[in-house]
């Protein structure tokens, strides 16, 4: 009895909502139950099935849930329009006094998880005073033993990966990219993303590897109360005094203000729970230097995002923090840039499952033919969609833009023009009419898009990155692509992906051909950032990468790969037929399909004879008719 | 000079004549829509349409070739060449001039050998090529299949199918313009509606073939 209470409480609400047509509340809804209380939803699934075979008609099953809820006494309440959405965590207190009393009161605790059913504020290793951050993470493994050992193997400590398909060891310190171009360095600003604790010294950087456990920074990912930072320049570490912001950084130090203040970190240590998109995105928003640079699908509108921005985020909605399809385990996070499976072949790709790899995927909860009529859908579409999902990954048609929230991302950085002053010495800022900072002369022009509509590619999961110390080789338009991707439309393992891709004009040795190194960060004179002098920031970047410097550079344009994947729009606004089945659509450059619709795929001799034979026997039948006409006409005067 | 009228087209035949002919115009339309020559429609509506003629037109053939095997009105097709320069001329010359047709029509044979060849290239050619090529296109739009059969690429498929549809084409002109050549531009079209036609007998003067045979 009490079960079946517990289960028609969580589901009327959303079930008169579905009369309604609201079907994404009910799957929310029902989602959860399924994530409570397996027994219960199988309860459930029992009752559907047997009284509505493969039927489901939504308005009879809800009368009978309606009569149902009636025989058992409720109040109308929960039926009406008003019904909470999410009842879940909060049941309509008419509800809760209207039933029986349980034997045993349901023990709800709004602080803590599910899962983990500890309440940290009452740790006494967690009460503080803290007067510095290892002392947090001390006190965390003192119960999770095991936790920094985990830590200390994943990239997020290692900044290492290995990339299987061209078996070598890539990462953060191992290749280029086009943004901030290598933290080698620049290290203890960098670390600002590091889940480790460094030393506070500007000048002085402690390998990773050289870190005892209780350097792991435990509260950068499992902090709730959206307050801890890390700061830049300071190895990674929160401030523990006051610490003035550097002039123009103050995106990098989280705040408006002059300065940061001392960090509680006891109040944050009480209130962990699992990583949040907030706290994933302190670091993985701001990739690049700043809010939305890099990624293009990633910046801080993912922190409460709406429906249109991304149907599984929804704030309203689904909800889901990134580790629900970045799946964990181990402090080891699935889904990496280094190791993509571009097209998944099983059906169901269980994520967790050994032999599945480590990545992310839309597959592993949508199968490989996700397409159903509906009453939007009819079946042939459905079908035709799914014969698509062959050739297609379904981030091309259901992330139609990216840097959708508001947020522009950095499409293009020029560092051949930084070093320019304002009048009063400081770095020259110059920002367009729509405030987007297109010049800052500590780092070069910029140029920003919104609403971006990606570059697509077959794409099979390969990255061929460039490695540090590798020299450049610039292809027919003199571009050099530092991560390179592989993919074709025979190889069966690729699929047309879109990218995001950002360009860049960077120092690179001419002597060499070695892109360069160099040190951007820092409070030092060979900082490219303090003096602007290119020549010492290379010297001192190449010396810390142990690679040499002949002293001449020049600039090279530089492109970097960028796969969307995040920013999944509503199904309303996937891509229509047409944005691709037309002359000039978006897979314009593809090759290896033929597309209806694209006059390229057309058979040039068919269509000549064709259009000509047709023309001709326009023209024929027009001619026979006008002398028939004519000669008629004649006949008869 | 005699008139009478004969019974030409039963009302089966007529049915399959027009609904066939309305598939068809639909699918021509909707097929040069989807390959990229016509506006006015949105591409997701134009497969779905096509696909659904495509659907009722294979309904409809297979009602038509039982009725033809069952009636033996498949032997209508039966090509000769008997008069088939008398037929020639009359289009390229005795047309003009007024000239009744050749070739008389009866129910037995009601079509001229001209008639005959084209439609036995239509029945025997176009048809099987823009059927068994829209078939697999269909099906492969259905994710029913994964790979086109006999070695076949998808463009390959795609482009039979073009050509066939440029030769459907080429004949639904041509087809369309012929109707209007009997005794008076509507005779034909009025019989393929009503089933009668108004058959004028007898040669015009200056007709030298011979005639009344049929």
């Amino acid at each position: 009895m009490k079960q079946r209470f517990a289960m028609i409480v969580s589901l009327t609400p959303a079930l008169s909502q579905r009369a309604r047509g609201d079907e994404e509340t009910l799957r929310v809804v029902y989602v959860k139950v399924l994530n409570e209380n397996q027994e219960l939803s199988m309860a459930f699934d029992k009752r559907h099935t047997s009284h509505f075979p493969g039927g489901l008609a939504s308005l009879g099953f809800c009368r009978w849930i309606l009569l149902m809820g009636m025989a058992f006494g409720f109040g109308a309440s929960a039926f009406s329009a008003e019904a909470p959405s999410a009842p879940l965590d909060n049941p309509p207190p008419s509800l809760e006094q209207t039933p029986p009393a349980p034997v045993v009161p349901i023990e709800v605790d709004k602080a803590v998880g599910q899962k983990t059913p500890q309440d940290h504020s009452r740790f006494k290793q967690l009460q503080g005073p803290f007067t510095s951050p290892e002392q947090v993470t001390q006190a965390c493994l003192s119960c999770h033993t095991k936790a920094a050992k985990q830590m200390m193997s994943t990239i997020h400590w290692t900044w290492k990966a290995w990339n299987p398909k061209t078996r070598q060891m890539v990462g953060k310190n191992q290749v280029y990219n086009t943004f901030c171009v290598s933290p080698i360095s620049n290290e203890q600003f960098c670390t600002v993303c590091h889940v480790g604790y460094g030393s506070t010294d500007p000048e002085k950087f402690i390998p990773f590897e050289q870190r005892t456990e209780d350097h792991v920074d435990c509260l950068v990912c499992h902090d709730q109360t959206r307050t801890y930072r890390k700061i830049p320049f300071i190895g990674g570490n929160p401030a523990m005094e006051k610490i003035a912001v550097r002039p123009g950084c103050n995106e990098v130090y989280g705040t408006d203000k002059p300065y940061v203040m001392p960090q509680d970190l006891a109040r944050i240590a009480q209130k962990v729970k699992a990583p949040t998109r907030y706290t994933c995105g302190i670091c993985h928003f701001y990739g690049g230097g700043g809010d939305g640079v890099k990624h293009g699908d990633l910046d801080s509108s993912l922190n409460d995002p709406s429906h249109e921005l991304d149907v599984h985020m929804d704030a309203k909605g689904l909800n889901f923090s990134c580790q629900k399809c970045h799946e964990t385990s181990d402090h080891h996070i699935s889904g990496e840039h280094y190791a993509i499976d571009a097209a998944p072949k099983t059906s169901a790709f269980m994520r967790g499952f050994q032999h599945n790899g480590n990545a992310a995927t839309c597959q592993s909860c949508h199968g490989q033919t996700p397409h159903h009529a509906d009453k939007r859908t009819s079946t042939p579409e459905a079908a035709a969609l799914n014969m698509h999902t062959r050739n297609i990954a379904c981030e091309t048609c259901h992330i139609p833009e990216f840097a959708r929230g508001g947020k522009p991302t950095k499409m293009n950085w020029n560092y051949a023009t930084a070093g320019k002053l304002a009048p009063n010495g400081s770095p020259l800022v110059i920002e367009d009419e729509k405030g987007w900072n297109t010049y800052w002369g500590v780092k070069g022009s910029f140029q920003w898009g919104e609403n971006v509509v990606p570059e697509y590619r077959w794409f099979n999961g390969t990255e061929r990155w460039m490695h540090v110390g590798d020299k450049i080789q610039p292809d027919k338009n003199g571009v050099v692509g530092v991560n390179d991707i592989s993919g074709s439309p025979t190889d069966g393992q690729s699929k047309i992906w879109p990218f995001k891709i950002s360009r860049n004009n960077q120092p690179y040795d001419t002597q060499t051909g070695v892109l360069a190194v160099f040190h951007s960060f820092g409070f030092d004179q060979d900082s490219y950032t303090m003096t602007y002098d290119w020549q010492k920031a290379i010297s001192a970047g190449m010396k810390a990468a142990k690679l040499p410097f002949s002293g001449h550079y020049g600039f090279v344009k530089t492109q970097m790969y960028w796969p969307i994947a995040h920013m999944v729009a509503p199904k309303t606004k996937a891509l229509g037929c047409v944005q691709c089945h037309a002359d000039g659509g978006r897979l314009q450059g593809i090759d290896g399909v033929y597309m209806p619709g694209r006059s390229r795929d057309h058979q040039p001799l068919i269509e000549r004879i064709g259009l000509l034979v047709t023309a001709l026997a326009f023209a024929g039948v027009l001619l026979h008719g006008l002398i028939r006409v004519i000669l008629w006409l004649r006949r008869r005067s | 000079m005699s008139t009478h009228r004969i019974y030409l087209f039963k009302r089966f035949e007529r049915f399959w004549h027009w609904s066939q002919a309305a598939l068809v115009i639909t699918m021509l339309v909707t097929g040069f829509e989807i390959h990229g020559y016509l506006g006015g429609f949105d591409f997701k509506s134009a497969v779905l349409v096509h696909g659904y003629a495509a659907w009722a037109l294979v309904t409809l053939w297979v009602f038509a070739i039982f009725w033809h095997f069952t009636t033996g009105e498949w032997r209508q097709y039966i090509p000769t060449f008997q008069k088939i320069f008398l037929v020639a001329r009359h289009y390229a010359w005795g047309i003009f001039r007024g000239e009744a047709h050749p070739y008389h029509q009866t129910p037995q044979h009601k079509h001229n050998p001209l008639q005959r060849l084209a439609y036995l290239w239509l029945k025997l050619m176009i048809n099987p090529l823009i059927w068994l090529s829209g078939a697999f296109l269909l099906i492969f739009s259905y994710d029913w299949i994964r790979t086109m059969p006999f070695g076949l690429t998808l463009a390959d498929m795609a482009w039979t199918h073009t050509a066939a549809a440029y030769m459907m084409l080429l004949f639904f002109i041509a087809h369309v313009y012929l109707a209007t050549t009997g005794h008076t531009p509507l005779t034909y079209i009025k019989a393929m509606i009503t089933g009668w036609e108004d058959s004028y007998d007898g040669p015009q003067a200056g007709d030298s073939s011979p005639s009344k045979n049929a």
